[in-house]
């Protein structure tokens, strides 16, 4: 190659440990293997870091003094860069578009890297057991994050818990009584999908992203349902056994899907049902805050499982089947279980009738017969969306554990 | 009949090592080649080991290499050094001062105090001082020589003593330093040596760093055969490339030992070895 083609670059006494490697780097990156680079200009010993470096990374170089006394350097591109780059891992598009899936299967080669990117060849394959679209992807997804991140609400400036108020004795045991047992069913909706989120391939990101914020919702509701129970001093209250058999069998749901139908589709929105009683009922002003902010956040969830389903049913319509067993699996579970524990049932009764005349007490239970009528007909209205004849709705719907969760 | 399992002796100077030679195992066990290696914690047990039939070769360090040729000649036998990193040759050591310092050569050291590396250390002691003498400056005699001792009888490999130097120049506790070439590059990438803080009086002539080296009586066809898979080692393959940045090359080259010769010479002037290979320094930890 005559040497007035050889590209050159001037340095400009810039030292190799200060900078100039970025130069000669990026100048380099023009040029193929075999392909010869000048480099002219660095400061006094530029030439034995040079080499140094270019001993490390196996590009030749030739050192030699000009006639002004300064040094100049011919570098010659080395294949090693290419070569890292041989047989990489193409790992899908970053931003999807209208209508555009992940991949079905993402492949453990690309562990943790972003979606999209370009994965050497060699890495370690990470394990994610949930690696296939159809298992965890909703349509929604996305979208459903953005709308999260921008509803996160801070507990300790969206409640007013200084806002003055004095219950009766009786009234205030029964708020404590229903957010003991809320903090009990919040645990659980954080667990479960905490659970999942850590087995999610990184490529689904906006599953991983939106199952992350859910738990942040249930971290938060945790949090305004804790600090309402002691708002006047009080521990919590009690926790049955039946209670947590029916949690328990969350935890226990053989997979995504089936945790998202039973946790979201029959169990939050169940429970948007039974805050907003609470908020229409709500004795104080905290309880009705809470209960309103943390209604709207089961919204999302219910919205991101009912789109998960909708998916997995369009490309699995048999997993249907699956959804049927699994409530019927768990009913049986719970059958010999005493359900909503009586304390519970009380508190909401007294809540819904605001003292303990027979006359209020009659209001307030048929109030919480509505609530469990509402609730049995929103699990309905869910399942029908969702593909199920209206028997077969009924049917699952009314199976639904009585501990509302 | 299967074929022996041909032994390597490494030094152990990080846990990287093992790492390092667990993998080679692995691959060689792909490529049907029985292969396995034996750690030692310095390169004076290791050497020896070459001479009582332990091992078949060792990946050993320049002075190793000096020692195991000096015992094999005294005993009329012969080592080779079969293999190297492309990163192993042409190597040089340098002299740095502050860049404020009124230093500007060998010379100017007489009567101050150069901060070297480990005892043992060709590219930050034993090359160093040795060019110094060449240019007229024994150490000990015309300036003071504060060793940096971390990990002695590992040759150097472990870069701590190098790095405790630079450190003591800049703390203005010694006049000047030595370290390898590419060392004060990486000092001055990670902040231990500020860019434009130092400058370079000294640099030696080029030199090389480790070889395997074969022990008498290696098998002949398993050395081959143990050369022949290691040049056949290619950055291209996902599979090899993670051992072969483990261990700093891109490539694997034939031996060669025409670049040894300096260190040889250090070696005598500073009465390390004997010419049979003896450790002659009293104050020599390992």
């Amino acid at each position: 190659m005559e040497a007035f083609s050889v590209p050159t670059i001037d340095i400009e006494g810039l030292g190799l440990d200060e900078g100039g490697l970025l130069l000669v780097r990026r100048a380099l990156a023009d040029l193929s293997a075999g392909e010869s680079l000048r480099v002219r200009g660095g400061p006094p010993g530029w030439d034995l870091h040079l080499t140094a470096w270019c001993r490390q990374q196996g590009h030749d170089v030739e050192t030699h003094r000009l006639a002004s006394g300064d040094i100049e350097a011919v570098l010659t591109r080395g294949s090693w860069a290419e070569g890292r780059w041989r047989d990489a891992l193409e790992s899908g598009h970053s931003r999807l578009a209208d209508d555009e899936l992940p991949a079905e299967v993402a492949d453990p080669a690309w562990g943790l890297a972003a979606r999209g990117a370009t994965v050497e060849a060699g890495g370690p394959s990470v394990g994610f057991s949930l690696s296939r679209r159809d298992d965890l992807w909703a349509r929604t997804a996305g979208e459903l994050y953005r709308q999260a991140a921008a509803a996160q609400w801070d507990p300790q400036t969206a409640i007013d818990w200084d806002a003055p108020f004095d219950l009766p004795p009786a009234i205030e045991a029964a708020v404590v009584q229903v957010m003991t047992y809320l903090v009990e069913n919040e645990n659980a909706a954080l667990v479960v999908p905490a659970r999942h989120l850590g087995q999610v391939h990184p490529h689904f990101r906006e599953v991983q992203q939106f199952l992350a914020l859910q738990c942040a919702d249930e971290a938060r509701h945790i949090e305004v349902f804790t600090r309402r129970l002691g708002l006047k001093g009080h521990e919590p209250m009690l926790s049955t056994a039946g209670g947590q058999a029916s949690l328990n069998t969350l935890l226990q749901a053989p997979d995504f899907s089936s945790a998202t139908f039973l946790l979201s589709v029959l169990g939050e929105g169940s429970f948007i049902t039974l805050l907003n009683f609470l908020h229409a009922y709500a004795p104080d002003p905290v309880t009705g805050q809470i209960c309103r902010l943390a209604a709207r956040d089961e919204a999302r969830h219910v919205a991101f499982a009912m789109a998960h389903l909708e998916h997995r049913l369009a490309a699995q319509p048999d997993y249907q089947t699956r959804l049927q067993n699994a409530v019927e699996q768990r009913h049986e579970e719970l059958a010999p279980t005493a359900g909503l524990n009586e304390e519970v049932f009380d508190s909401l009764v007294l809540l819904a009738g605001g003292d303990l005349t027979p006359a209020a007490v009659a209001r307030g239970h048929a109030a919480v017969q509505q609530l469990k009528l509402d609730m049995a007909a929103g699990r309905k209205a869910r399942l029908l969306r969702l593909g199920f004849s209206p028997v077969e709705a009924q049917r699952l719907a009314d199976m639904h554990t009585r501990n509302f969760m | 009949m299967t074929a022996p399992t041909l032994i390597m002796g490494a030094v152990a100077y990080a846990p990287k090592v093992v790492t390092i030679w667990e993998g080679f195992k692995a691959w060689f066990g792909q490529q049907g080649f029985a292969f396995d290696y034996v750690l030692y914690s310095n390169y004076e047990a290791q050497v020896e080991a070459q001479f009582d039939g332990t091992l078949h070769l060792a990946w050993n360090s320049p002075l190793a290499w000096v020692r195991a040729d000096r015992i094999a000649r005294s005993r009329g036998q012969s080592v080779q050094a079969v293999a190297m990193r492309n990163t192993d040759c042409n190597l040089r050591s340098v002299i740095v001062v502050r860049a404020d310092s009124p230093l500007q050569c060998a010379a100017d050291l007489r009567g101050l105090t150069l901060g070297v590396g480990a005892i043992d250390s060709p590219q930050a002691t034993l090359l160093p001082l040795h060019h110094l003498r060449q240019a007229g400056l024994v150490g000990g005699e015309d300036f003071t020589v504060r060793r940096f001792d971390v990990l002695s009888g590992k040759h150097g490999d472990h870069i701590g003593g190098e790095r405790d130097a630079a450190k003591a120049l800049m703390a203005g506790e010694v006049d000047a330093c030595c370290m390898i070439d590419g060392n004060h590059l990486g000092f001055g990438l990670d902040g231990t040596l500020p860019s434009g803080a130092t400058r370079i009086i000294e640099r030696t002539e080029p030199y090389d760093h480790c070889n395997f080296t074969t022990s008498p009586d290696a098998p002949r066809d398993a050395i081959d055969r143990f050369v022949a898979l290691l040049l056949s080692m290619q950055w291209d393959d996902p599979q090899v490339r993670p051992l072969l940045e483990l261990e700093g090359l891109k490539k694997w080259k034939p031996g060669r030992t025409g670049f040894y010769p300096a260190l040889a010479e250090a070696v005598d002037e500073q009465g390390f070895y004997g010419p049979d290979g003896s450790i002659l320094r009293a104050d020599y930890r390992y």
